[in-house]
């Protein structure tokens, strides 16, 4: 037994798993930034019409979804499962989309690396022939991160340059079980890696050592050098973070100057006034689904390992003191 | 995280962190805090000599004046300009009473979605109550150093 997992950390799929659509649907900011031409919907309301910035966030990941099915003729009954997460208290934008759609349903909390996390698990669930379709979903929302996790948006505070701005948008992707294309051939499970980082205006410094050391145990497990992939991108490190992840992969022998980037530098122009840059759930999703997808469909990009990086803190844990645990998954995605 | 029990590897990507952390633009900030701040001084200062030019004494004119920045203050809020104001100025426009009556007003606004009582009720002094529980404090404990120098 155990034929599939490599190494440590590292699952092989015994075939490759492809992604049959994906479609983002993003708020005005991250319409109006370098890869706003790439999205499938530009959603200029924060609300989206509903009563609170919470509907409005779940609302785009019922029209993400919505949209990912039309890309391939699907309805709702020919979905086996769906994973899905948000950043909000008890995922209520993933919970709340759910009770929609007539489809079996398991809530992730990854915190901004829901995406890869529920790549990862469609992944074993497919590569298991429990189910042969499968719906991902990760959203985020600045306004209903900010009231959660920081301050009233209309509170007058001057942010930090390490401070995050988080996406607004929703993603969702369907992956099969079997064909070509472009597809899910293998994951890499993160481990939660604490650092002692407690400044809650700098994720990007707390989340580089997971990404680190997951792509560095998923290259180790599988053997294969960071030239391996034409793209590795981590989830949301930020400005920050991703030079501290590249200086310590250099030191660790790993040559990634190349290849390596960020979706959360890749969001956001440095004059949107986001600081470090772009962070959430829907951060590397929605770059993932957006620029990514489609760049690995039309041969453009070979092989990316997609590592979303998650910042396991909630606002008692910091309020009590505590340091920021952080994980990162890595997804490895190629043109089959 | 207790500081003791931090491993080394933990001080040392903490010192890492450190060195590679871009600096707030502090001269920048400071310079944007003195201006803005200092006008708003001198919207409140206008707005108390008016007062007195109504025929209110110096010490009278402080209370509306105080009254008319706290409205002002509140009313940038409401439309949304106040925290953009924040963002470039800082301590400039956090600090006079117009900033008090944006932390005030700000989670009123944004918690009203969860009702008047739990929502407005509950959270409007979420920012502000400290600054209250404290400033209420310190002027009991300066309050019994006067009565205890002055009783002497």
């Amino acid at each position: 037994m155990n034929q599939k997992k490599v190494g440590k950390q590292t699952y092989l799929f015994s075939r490759p798993l492809p992604i049959l659509s994906s479609a983002a649907v993003v708020g005005k900011k991250e319409g109006d930034g370098p890869l706003g031409n790439y999205f499938d919907e530009i959603v200029l309301d924060p609300l989206y019409g509903e009563r609170s910035w919470e509907l409005g966030e779940s609302k785009m990941v019922r029209r993400a979804m919505d949209l990912a099915l039309a890309q391939i003729n699907l309805a709702y009954g020919d979905l086996d499962i769906m994973f899905g997460g948000d950043l909000l208290n008890q995922i209520i934008a993933a919970n709340f989309a759910a009770r929609h759609v007539p489809v079996p349903f398991f809530g992730l909390f990854g915190a901004c690396s829901t995406f890869s996390e529920a790549l990862a698990l469609a992944g074993i669930a497919l590569d298991g022939d429990f189910v042969s379709q499968v719906l991902v979903t990760a959203s985020s929302h600045y306004q209903t991160a900010e009231r959660q996790f920081r301050y009233p948006t209309e509170l007058g505070v001057q942010r930090k340059p390490t401070a995050h701005w988080t996406v607004t948008g929703a993603v969702a992707t369907i992956v099969g079980s079997s064909g070509s294309g472009v597809a899910l051939t293998g994951i890499t499970v993160g481990q939660v890696i604490d650092m002692g980082i407690k400044d809650v205006n700098d994720m990007g410094s707390a989340m580089a050592p997971a990404a680190v050391d997951t792509i560095q145990q998923h290259l180790q497990d599988t053997g294969r050098q960071p030239s391996y992939y034409d793209v590795i991108a981590t989830g949301d490190l930020g400005s920050l973070g991703k030079g501290l992840a590249q200086d310590m992969l250099a030191e660790a022998g790993y040559d990634v100057e190349n290849n390596y980037t960020d979706c959360g530098v890749l969001i956001f122009n440095p004059d949107q006034d986001t600081h470090a840059g772009g962070s959430g759930c829907a951060c590397s999703a929605a770059v993932f689904s957006g620029y990514f997808y489609p760049r690995l469909m039309n041969g453009n990009l070979q092989r990316m390992l997609l590592v979303s990086t998650g910042a396991l803190l909630s606002p008692t844990s910091y309020q009590q003191g505590e340091s920021i645990p952080a994980i990162a998954h890595a997804v490895a995605i190629e043109k089959v | 995280m207790a500081a003791e029990n931090q491993t080394r590897k933990q001080q040392k990507y903490q010192r890492r962190v450190q060195q590679k952390k871009p600096k707030p633009p502090v001269v920048r900030n400071v310079i944007a805090a003195f201006v803005v701040g200092g006008l708003i001084c001198v919207i409140g200062q206008v707005i108390l000599n008016f007062c007195c030019a109504l025929g209110l004494s110096v010490q009278e004119a402080g209370a509306p004046t105080a009254a008319v920045m706290v409205a002002l203050g509140s009313l940038l809020t409401g439309l949304g300009w106040y925290d953009e104001l924040g963002k470039f100025a800082g301590a400039g426009s956090a600090v006079p009473i117009t900033g008090f009556a944006n932390s005030v007003v700000s989670p009123a606004l944004e918690f009203k979605r969860e009702g008047f009582i739990l929502g407005v009720g509950a959270r409007m002094f979420v920012v502000a109550g400290p600054v209250l529980v404290y400033g209420t404090l310190t002027s009991v404990m300066v309050g019994f150093v006067h009565w205890l120098v002055k009783s002497r």
